[in-house]
């Protein structure tokens, strides 16, 4: 199987754009990714696209996004696994150029979240879960990630102070990065002292909806050697696994089976453990997440999620930095796009080119992506040159 | 009939929608898979180990374990003049899981994990077409009495 590498990346600026469609925003990380990558069009030989389609008024959206960014008649299509959609496409073009179809693919993540009225916004809400036996009683994302931080404190004693603590390591390092949408310092007191939202969850453990695009070239490790790139960052472990929809078929409430089964996979097709990882980007969608993902990783054992944001482990100098992006929480989270930024991310981080918030010699990172609560996760092992 | 089934219904269409009238008339029903015994809650028609597609109603008597619940503040549409509410998952003693709302013998304030709970059939007396749904009450609670 051909070693797949990235060779380009690019990213829109994480926020509210009401100055532009999803395919404007696709265009801008396809530019940027380019001009990163080094090449011309006329190499990309095909493209994967990975949006959730609810959100668009637009429908079948990579039709509209090859046309645009000038690149019929060459293949496209969509890939969808709910927030982790851009890791899915990624997946594919690796499968694409691992397969020996193509050399040089495009993955797109983009979506356009603001484009929905408050009340669609809320209907939406609505089917998150199971519809047949559990929307039928109200239940929301927030509340998903509620019960599973509730069965966390139960069952080891986490506190509503860590989960915070959270909030305020990613705002902290969000505060750095010019693509996140909230560029500002908290404190736990003002996290704690937000509303409530579904307890224990409140305002400040939830990450907020955005728009936004970003873009990565892949290359097969012949084509990118033909073409005189020496700056690659290669997937050298591709993990991915799924989990029930439904709460009620789960084995666990304090972790997702997904996430540990995808992170095996990843560690062992990249040779690693989990303490090889110099950095990582998860997905931190409510501020349980990313303890759980601390969890499910192998960055500390289970249960000592909490005792491992108090340690500071999670911060540059702690056993394993993550989100130094500002993750979800602060650089906002447009579902289809943020598997193919945190992919952007690592590839930075990994090139020494995050500034202030660099990890020192960073030459192994990972991606963590989920879908939904858990349904999909997408774990990817990155390793520079 | 499935439409009964929940305040907001996404799915009016199943093969389990008898579950619907069964719960109207004050029965919690699981499924019994006709091939292998394998029994279900939530009830399904098509059994998940042996293949089945003949399945019947079996009742459930409603006793659980409180897993884990949240009170949600930010609702969803159609939910909007109930908040706050909550929510919990039981595990039945019967097998499977079960998510419902907190009844009036079970409030929020007192409720923990691992706290036993009786599940109980209810009609929203509140809306003027038929909808049922359950919830978790007090151990002891029964139909009649809510």
């Amino acid at each position: 199987m051909a070693r797949v590498g990235i060779i380009g990346c690019g990213q829109t600026a994480f926020g509210r754009r009401s100055d532009a469609t999803v395919q404007e925003l696709a265009f801008e990380a396809w530019r940027a990714a380019l001009a990163d990558a080094g090449v011309e069009p006329d190499v990309v030989e095909a493209t994967v696209v990975g949006s959730v389609p609810e959100y668009h008024k637009q429908r079948s959206l990579p039709g509209v996004i090859q046309e645009y960014l000038n690149l019929n008649p060459r293949p496209v299509w969509l890939t969808e696994a709910a927030c982790a959609s851009g890791s899915a496409a990624l997946r594919t073009a690796w499968l694409e150029i691992a397969a020996g179809v193509h050399d040089v693919v495009a993955v797109i993540g983009c979506q356009k979240m603001t484009e929905l009225e408050t009340a669609e916004i809320l209907a939406l809400m609505g089917r998150v879960g199971d519809v047949q036996w559990e929307s039928g009683f109200g239940t929301t994302f927030p509340g998903y990630y509620a019960m599973f931080a509730r069965r966390h404190m139960h069952e080891f004693g986490t506190t509503s102070d860590q989960l915070a603590a959270v909030a305020v390591k990613n705002h902290h390092y969000g505060a750095a990065n010019p693509k996140a949408m909230f560029r500002k310092e908290i404190t736990v007191a003002k996290a704690r002292a937000s509303e409530e939202v579904s307890a224990p969850l409140s305002v400040y453990d939830c990450c907020a909806n955005a728009d936004g695009a970003a873009c990565v070239i892949l290359a097969g490790e012949r084509a990118a050697r033909a073409m005189g790139k020496d700056r690659v960052v290669w997937l050298d472990g591709m993990g991915c696994a799924s989990d029930s929809m439904s709460v009620l078929r789960r084995t666990d409430l304090t972790g997702l089976p997904s996430a540990r089964a995808a992170a095996a996979q990843a560690y062992a097709m990249a040779g690693v453990t989990a303490k090889d990882i110099q950095v990582a980007d998860v997905h931190d969608c409510f501020t349980i997440a990313e303890i759980m993902a601390y969890e499910d990783l192998g960055f500390c054992g289970r249960g000592e999620g909490g005792p491992f944001i108090d340690a500071r482990g999670s911060y540059i100098g702690g056993a394993h930095p993550v989100n130094l992006d500002g993750g979800l929480k602060a650089k906002g989270h447009p579902i289809g796009a943020t598997g193919v930024s945190m992919t952007c991310e690592i590839v930075s981080q990994l090139r020494g080119e995050c500034g202030p918030r660099q990890v020192p010699g960073a030459s192994v990172g990972l991606t963590h992506n989920v879908g939904g609560i858990g349904q999909y996760c997408f774990v990817n092992v990155l390793r520079r040159d | 009939m499935f439409a009964w089934f929940g305040l907001v219904s996404f799915c009016p269409h199943t093969k389990v929608a008898g579950f619907a009238q069964h719960l109207k008339d004050g029965r919690l029903m699981g499924s019994r898979c006709d091939a292998c015994g394998r029994v279900s809650f939530p009830p399904r028609a098509d059994c998940p180990d042996c293949r089945g597609a003949e399945f019947t109603f079996t009742e459930y008597g409603g006793a659980g374990t409180v897993v884990t619940y949240t009170r949600i503040a930010a609702a969803p549409a159609g939910f909007e003049g109930r908040t706050p509410f909550t929510i919990g998952v039981v595990d039945l003693d019967e097998g499977g899981r079960l998510l419902a709302w907190c009844g009036e013998t079970l409030p929020e304030a007192g409720l923990q994990i691992g706290q036993r709970v009786q599940v109980v059939p209810r009609l929203f007396e509140d809306c003027e077409e038929i909808k049922v749904h359950y919830t978790l009450e007090a151990p002891g609670t029964t139909w009649a009495k809510v």
